[in-house]
């Protein structure tokens, strides 16, 4: 029997799932899969988009790679738009000429978004947000421009917002009504939000009709209806979305009024033959422009093409985002129209609004709004979903959770049916099913469920199911150092802290499990002794703790050998130290080598040389780079305003200022910065844990950045600051990221994982949110006053410099190291050159 | 088994107290390298041989000890394999050989190590 042809118009994130669907269904492959896909990649992840300006590439956003579809034997016809239907002869003709016959069709064009016919709307300088070619336009014009606005005050516009912000740009919301995304929220949520946003440095324009675009061909500005204008050099159109039905209209298909292709409870169009899903389709007159109800949708076709029986009954509109730092939930209807009551609870200087909408006898919820604080979103959906009766005093459900409040409802009160995941549709009963067959971490369960793969939102509630699953089932979420400690990384700093004990013994003793320690807990406590104490790391007490690294003050390289790292601050080196580098290298026959941290390396030390090689260094005045501890690194630098003809601050003379304050401080992993010039970015610091670049107006503090196995961009921290502030920021950010941090975990990973993200984190080192400022400042002050050079130290005490020997019974150095000779340097030989010895 | 033929095999390796009790040490006898550890617990001194059979270098006398589930050992420098510090067997891997341990005691201020 030969195989029906199933054509699938579009790509896209709805598109994409109907075709894993499909494969998933089609058991018996009695289907030919084809999709046109208009754009230059395979379907992506629209709904994280923005995350594309924070480092994620199309790579990480693509849903499925494009193996998969050859794979799995779907002919994929990239840039390739559909641009006939012939319902007649059942064929869909492309662009590129490709003809391909259908047996069913499905449109799954999904939508574009609305731009308003404004005069001079078509100027460079205008973008819509909805594909990564979008995002890539706005990252390239961004370089040119100070100041964007967008149009349109819904949710995609705040976030479109946020990302203009986050480009580096001076960002303002223009709004035609009177609050903040008037579909989603009321008039005191929309209050609510307007600050939130405007203290986040966004400015909001409301009740702003948009007359024109000014500007000759690129734009200079807008004008609005009440007479004023705002001078802008970027726009951003978010003024809502239009259905792609142009080629449903061509070919006579039922479309609305007001666009969509209309489609019956099958989610057939007017042709049996043609399906619609996702964004294109309009059921009860409505357009879904969420993906779970078009996952939802994609689901049934594919059930019913297969020879199911499904029907699609309308979807929840429910919906919790992250907008610029700040959650935004609602759930369930909020435009009651049956009697009903309405608990409202307001904290402005807290920045939350919350909203519950209950029937009139007050037993059941019917809708709600969250804004500022949404972690009670997950329950209160449940509870809308699955009519669960409120507790008598329903507005404990949105009371602070620390206000002491016990919370009414737990996971354990949802039937196993109630739908945890709405967007993968993954229930109670699944998930639970999925942890005692095993899946017992989050991972885990994300990949054998896809519950928390699609916008997120139930992450929580997930976590929650999970934890409290385990602990039904009698096992505890590890969180342990390591077998000789039941506590963190953060419970021993603070137990170190609060007892000020100071020696790993003791603190085994009276705060862990006996034995005696391991490589895990061991350099982990003496990390945490020298970040409280500045203990020396190779005091009597604390060598013991150091992996060998610390132990020699120097990095162990393959064949046993050590690496010397001189600090260069800033990268900067004067030709007589130069020199001294030199000298030292040829009389201990060293490798040398430029590092990627701008400073030099010399490799190949034996570990008895060591002293005598930091001595002559010393006495030229080098100082230990730590390259071998778990602290500051470089900072590197680029010229700046003194030698390049762009630089508009002395990157320089800073760099230098900041690697001699933060010099030898220790932390849960190595730190890096950079400090740029300018915007050209060439000391790239926005790869750095904390990197700085120069404005015309001081200095931009970025945050969490990270090169190395998973790099991450940092966050735009706080703009033009000046440098005392600057460095009060830095203080308390790395104070209190040595605070918290899991063992070696680098800042961009604390960062990701530390709840509120960067919003957090300003509230904190800005706001003072946690009253821990002074605190962070006197700890960072001491680090800093106790600065002290490790290698000076060691070669002034006799005790120590005995340890660096390689033999206790003797004074050779290990007779097994042999070198080769590589472009005029020394290497390790390898092991065939070792075998012919 | 008269006491004093048994004892003819011990060669001692210097005093006690010049062995730090924290860090290991490396030692040479003959032409052979010896890491020697003390740890806390019933036995307190332990000999293996200084060669990390992974990639055969001479490191093991700078790693760190510990224990593992009560099980004394050394974990290399270089790549954190695990080695017991008692039967020299490897703890973290399959695939990397054993380690040569060296009774090895306590006399009177004076450590002592069976060398053959
Ligand atoms: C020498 C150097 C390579 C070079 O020839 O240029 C180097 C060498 C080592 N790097 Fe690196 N890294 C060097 C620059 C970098 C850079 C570039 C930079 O700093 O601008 C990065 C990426 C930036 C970053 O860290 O965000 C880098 C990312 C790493 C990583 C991955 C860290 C991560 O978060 O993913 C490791 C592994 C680790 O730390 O766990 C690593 C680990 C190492 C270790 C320590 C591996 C080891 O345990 O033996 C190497 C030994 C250093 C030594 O013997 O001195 N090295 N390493 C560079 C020394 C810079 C310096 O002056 O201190
Ligand atoms: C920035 C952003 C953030 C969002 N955040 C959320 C969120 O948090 N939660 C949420 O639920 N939803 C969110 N959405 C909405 C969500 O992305 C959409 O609901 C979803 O992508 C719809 O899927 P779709 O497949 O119907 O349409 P699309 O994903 O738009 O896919 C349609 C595809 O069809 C292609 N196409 C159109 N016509 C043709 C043709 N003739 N031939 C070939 N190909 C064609 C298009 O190029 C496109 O690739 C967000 C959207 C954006 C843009
Ligand atoms: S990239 Fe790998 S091999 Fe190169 S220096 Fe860094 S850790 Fe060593
Ligand atoms: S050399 Fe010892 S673990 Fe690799």
């Amino acid at each position: 029997m030969s195989k029906e042809n199933v054509i699938v118009i579009g790509n896209g994130m709805v598109g994409c799932k109907f075709l894993a669907a499909m494969l998933q269904k089609d058991t018996e492959q009695r289907f030919n899969l084809i999709t046109f896909c208009e754009e230059p990649r395979p379907a992506y992840d629209r709904v994280h988009l923005s995350e594309y300006f924070s480092g994620k590439t199309s790579d990480d956003l693509t849903l499925q790679p494009i193996d998969w579809y050859t794979d799995n034997g779907i002919t994929i016809h990239l840039e390739d738009k559909a641009v006939e239907i012939d319902r007649e002869s059942k064929v869909v003709r492309s662009a590129k000429g490709i003809e391909v016959r259908y047996d069913t069709l499905v449109l799954a064009t999904g939508s574009s978004p609305f731009v308003p016919p404004v005069p001079g709307i078509e100027k460079e300088g205008v973008f819509v947000y909805r594909t990564i070619e979008d995002l890539e336009g706005m990252m390239e014009h961004a370089k040119v421009a100070s100041k964007a606005a967008v149009i349109g005050g819904g949710l995609l516009g705040l976030e479109a917002a946020k990302a203009t912000q986050d480009l580096g740009l001076e960002s303002h919301v223009v709004e035609f009504a009177s609050r903040l995304m008037p579909r989603q929220v009321d008039d005191a949520g929309g209050a609510t939000l307007k600050d939130i946003i405007e203290s986040r440095g966004l400015t909001v324009h409301l009740n702003k009709a948009t007359t024109e675009i000014l500007g000759d061909e690129k734009v200079s500005g807008m004008s609005f209806k009440d007479g004023s204008t705002l001078d802008v050099d970027m726009i951003v159109v978010s003024a809502g979305i239009r259905p792609r039905d142009e080629l449903a209209r061509k070919c006579g298909l039922e479309v609305g009024p007001r666009g969509g292709v209309v489609v019956n409870e099958q989610l057939r169009t007017s042709d049996p033959s043609v399906f619609a899903i996702g964004e294109v389709a309009l059921y009860n007159n409505i357009i879904y422009g969420l993906v779970a109800p078009g996952y939802n949708m994609a689901d049934i076709v594919a059930t019913q093409i297969t020879g199911g029986d499904a029907k699609f009954i309308g979807a929840d509109m429910s919906t919790k985002l992250k907008l610029i730092g700040t959650d935004v939930a609602s759930f369930g209807n909020i435009e009651a129209n049956e009697p009903h009551q309405n608990i409202v609870l307001t904290d402005p200087i807290k920045g939350t609004y919350k909203r519950l909408i209950t029937s009139q006898d007050g037993k059941r919820l019917i809708g709600g709004i969250l804004i500022g604080d949404a972690d009670a979103y997950g329950t209160l959906l449940q509870m809308t979903l699955n009519e669960i009766e409120l507790p008598e005093d329903p507005i404990q459900l949105i009371l602070p959770a620390d206000s002491g409040s016990t919370p009414a409802f737990g996971p354990a009160a949802l039937p196993d049916s109630a739908q945890i995941c709405s967007c993968e549709n993954v229930s109670k009963g699944d998930i639970c099913s999925a942890i005692e067959s095993g899946a017992t971490t989050l991972p885990a369960l994300k990949k054998c469920t896809k519950a928390g793969t699609g916008c997120g939102g139930c992450v929580p509630l997930v976590t929650n199911l999970l934890n409290h699953t385990l602990k039904e089932l009698g096992q505890e979420i590890n969180t342990d150092l390591c077998e000789h400690f039941s506590h963190t990384r953060q419970g021993l700093y603070e137990i170190v802290r609060a007892t000020g004990i100071n020696t790993f013994d003791t603190l085994l003793e009276e705060h862990g499990n006996g034995g005696n320690g391991c490589e895990i807990c061991k350099p982990a406590v003496g990390s945490i002794l020298a970040s409280i104490h500045n203990d020396k790391v190779i005091a009597p007490r604390n060598r013991k703790l150091q992996d060998t690294n610390d132990r020699f003050l120097a990095n162990i390289q393959k064949d046993g050998t050590y690496s010397v790292v001189p600090r260069i601050p800033g990268g900067e080196i004067t030709p007589d130290k130069l020199i001294v580098i030199g000298e030292v290298a040829k009389e201990y026959g060293l490798y040398t080598k430029i590092t990627g941290g701008q400073r030099i390396d010399l490799f190949g030390a034996k570990v008895n040389d060591l002293p005598a090689i930091w001595q002559k260094l010393i006495d030229a005045g080098f100082e230990s780079g730590h390259a071998y501890g778990k602290a500051l690194r470089t900072v590197k630098s680029c010229v700046g305003s003194t030698w390049c003809r762009f630089g508009v601050q002395d990157s320089t003379s800073l760099a230098i200022e900041v690697e001699n304050r933060y010099k030898g401080i220790r932390a849960p992993h190595k730190i890096k910065s950079a400090v740029s010039g300018c915007t050209r970015e060439c000391a790239e610091a926005q790869s750095k844990d904390f990197g700085i670049i120069t404005t015309e107006k001081g200095w931009n503090l970025y945050l969490g950045g990270n090169g190395g196995m998973k790099p991450r961009h940092a966050d735009l921290f706080a703009s033009d600051l000046d440098k005392e502030t600057l460095i009060t920021y830095i203080d308390r950010y790395l104070m209190f990221y040595i605070k918290t941090a899991d063992k070696l975990q680098r800042t961009s990973v604390w960062l990701d994982s530390l709840q509120g993200g960067i919003e957090h984190l300003r509230d904190v080192i800005i706001k003072d949110s946690l009253g821990i400022c002074e605190e962070l400042d006197q700890q960072m002050q001491h680090l800093v006053d106790t600065y002290h050079c490790e290698w000076k130290d060691a070669i002034e005490d006799p005790e120590k410099l005995k340890r660096f020997r390689h033999f206790g019974n003797s004074e050779e150095s290990d007779p097994t190291i042999r070198h080769s000779l590589e472009r005029e340097q020394i290497r390790p030989a390898n092991e065939e050159e070792l075998a012919k010895l | 088994m008269s006491e004093n033929a048994s004892q003819n095999l011990w060669t001692v390796i210097g005093k006690s107290e010049e062995f730090a009790s924290d860090l290991g040490v490396c030692i040479k006898i003959e032409d052979e390298q010896i890491a020697i550890f003390k740890l806390a617990g019933e036995k307190e001194w332990y000999a293996t041989q200084n060669l990390c059979p992974h990639n055969k270098r001479m490191v093991l006398s700078r790693g760190l000890t510990g224990d593992l589930n009560g099980e004394p050992k050394i974990t290399c420098p270089l790549h954190k394999r695990s080695f017991s510090v008692n039967s020299g067997e490897c703890l973290t891997d399959s695939d990397t050989g054993c380690l040569k341990t060296y009774p090895i005691k306590e006399d009177d201020g004076k450590l002592l190590i069976q060398f053959s």
